[in-house]
């Protein structure tokens, strides 16, 4: 069943919340990252508001979907999913890398409820998306897994080893995603060490691979549609991002990747923000 | 003590895997492309479903077991301890340790004695390396009846384990109605003049510098501390405070294992003089069990000399 106009509707009004609270609490903390949070802003949404099924009220429901945050530094557009999805209250946003809060620099599943594991230490993440896979397998379960991958995340070779196991053990209940913005931190990912052609290189490594931009609601709500249909392989959504998306302030400049805005620089954001227009 | 039979610690993990996995169901193992040598290649072939071999990919065998884990597996990883607690090091500390997963990490091949494979394959480090880490439960089985109460007291243990054993035949020092518990030691004799805490397969070798010792006149105790950490303080300074002098025995580096852990122990509240019997700061380098157990200072005679060395310090003015 596709999604309807309403959906999409709601969803890149989701979106557009979801990327107001992430430059709120960044700009409340003053550290953190901003541009990576905003480019996977609107997978997030689609994710947590379209696709997947969990229990608010039960993190560690058996028959959930699990997400793995493999890009940790977007933390807080995890953190904001979560407190729109009723895991935490929206005023706990604000405690973001303080002492004492749950919503550590990167996410700590420990802690921190709704977070599946923790993660940080790039190129992790679809390792563990693997082994959820095989036990659900095991279980006979229904549940998919959703890992988010940066595409300079992509230069980690234990990444290419999940790859390949996943396609090995046959793996169609993981669905990985890259936020694939072209900036890292030293500068385009390009320039400081390729990772293009990336939908030729899942193609290669056994995947079902879809090629989508990252900021078209419909498209993205699609494409999670069709991987649920692939059968015998794990599926690959690359999604083409822009860093720092919606905000004229933030776009494309890699000084955001790990910088909050000032107060001046939330101000212009906010108003941008405020355009029906900006989140398609 | 029936020092005529002999079983490696592996072949005991093997063993204890397939009983372990009849008792229950979500128990899982991992390999990574090792398993014949690592033996869970005979829970492999009782329960095909249940175990994964990954390849020859130990970053993401780490990642895959700490998946399985949140999926409410308990999951067994095995490979050779160099590259378990070394290729796969930063793996453990994140997706296992950090978020404080139900994954056991068994390696195999530890210590010199791997032997004629040289220095890339012996791992002297991985006591230390792991032993670092939060969370991180360690642990040194000396015998095949000890490995196999460790494996399942591993099993019941909430939280990261590493079980570290060794490739060859090693004599059998426990009898049936020994018991293991995580965290606790188990002395053999008490002793008078000097206690050795060994851990692994340097147990049996501490047993026969005791009885070297014995014939000279010099009462030594001997104590297996088969759990690194949590160390079993309590055994520690007991024994030096009985004593007055303590030598500790590991197949591994001198630096940050177990002897490093007896030094943390004492320094902190009982200290005495100490020798720690171990590999001290260089790489492995190939050739028999026996000779590299000479080779680098491992053997009971190296053991008894040690005694003699820590006995002449606690007589000597501090």
């Amino acid at each position: 069943m596709a999604v309807t106009e309403e959906q999409l509707k709601t969803l890149r009004e989701k979106a557009r919340r979801v990327c107001i609270d992430i430059l709120k609490m960044l700009t409340e903390c003053g550290s953190g990252h901003t541009g990576g949070s905003l480019s996977a802003a609107d997978i997030v949404t689609a994710l947590y508001f379209y696709k997947m099924k969990f229990d608010p009220k039960r993190p560690d429901w058996r028959d959930r979907d699990n997400f793995i945050l493999s890009k940790g530094h977007a933390a807080p557009v995890l953190y904001t999913a979560l407190a729109h999805a009723g895991f935490i209250e929206h005023a706990e946003l604000c405690t973001l890398r303080k002492l004492g809060s749950r919503l550590q620099g990167h996410p700590d599943s420990k802690c921190m409820p709704g977070v599946e594991i923790s993660t940080g230490s790039l190129g992790q993440g679809l390792s563990v998306a693997n082994g959820l896979a095989l036990a659900h397998k095991l279980d006979k379960s229904a549940s998919r897994i959703y890992a988010l991958l940066g595409d300079g995340e992509l230069q980690e070779g234990q990444i290419w080893e999940a790859a390949m196991t996943a396609a090995h053990y046959r793996l169609d209940n993981v669905c990985a995603l890259v936020d694939n913005n072209g900036l890292q931190i030293d500068g385009p990912v390009e320039k400081v060490m390729g990772v293009e052609p990336i939908t030729d290189k899942w193609r290669a490594f056994g995947w079902e691979v879809f090629d989508i931009d990252g900021h078209d609601m419909a498209a993205i709500t699609a494409a999670l549609d069709r991987a649920e249909t692939v059968k015998g392989r794990p599926t690959m959504i690359v999604c083409r991002t822009v860093k720092g998306k919606g905000s004229k302030v933030f776009e494309g400049k890699v000084e955001f990747h790990g910088t909050t805005p000032s107060k001046e620089e939330l101000d212009i954001a906010m108003k941008e923000l405020s355009e029906e227009t900006v989140c398609k | 003590m029936t020092q005529t039979q002999k079983v490696a610690t592996r072949d005991a993990y093997g063993d204890a895997l397939v009983s372990l996995g009849r008792k229950r169901n979500d128990v899982v193992v991992l390999d990574a492309d090792l398993s014949g040598s690592t033996k869970t290649s005979k829970f492999a072939k009782a329960f095909p479903a249940r175990f994964f071999n990954i390849g020859i990919a130990e970053q993401d065998m780490m990642g895959t077991a700490a998946g399985l884990a949140i999926g409410g597996k308990l999951p067994f990883v095995s490979t050779f301890a160099v590259f378990a607690t070394g290729r796969a090091w930063e793996q453990v500390r994140q997706s296992i340790c950090y978020p404080n997963l139900n994954v056991k990490i068994v390696a195999s091949h530890a210590g010199v004695t791997v032997g004629e494979d040289g220095g890339s394959h012996q791992s002297v480090e991985d006591i230390a390396v792991m032993r670092v880490i939060p969370h991180m439960t360690v642990i040194v089985p000396a015998d095949g009846v000890e490995t196999l109460q460790a494996i399942e007291a591993a099993a019941e243990h909430q939280g990261p384990c590493y079980v570290r054993t060794g490739r060859n035949k090693v004599p059998v020092i426990f009898g049936p109605d020994y018991k293991f518990r995580i965290g606790k030691a188990h002395v053999f004799n008490e002793g008078k003049d000097a206690a050795v805490i060994a851990t692994g397969i340097m147990v049996a070798e501490a047993l026969k510098a005791r009885d070297l010792l014995k014939a000279e006149g010099i009462d030594a105790g001997v104590i297996n501390m088969s759990t690194i950490k949590p160390i079993d303080t309590h055994a520690v300074l007991a024994a030096a405070k009985r004593c007055g002098a303590i030598v500790s025995a590991e197949e591994h580096s001198i630096i940050g294992g177990l002897g490093g852990a007896v030094a943390e122990a004492l320094s902190e509240s009982a200290p005495v003089p100490m020798v720690r019997i171990g590999v001290k700061d260089v790489f492995g380098t190939s050739g028999d069990q026996e000779g590299l157990l000479r080779h680098y200072g491992l053997s009971a005679v190296d053991i008894a000399a040690a005694v003699k060395e820590v006995i002449k310090k606690k007589k000597e003015p501090r």
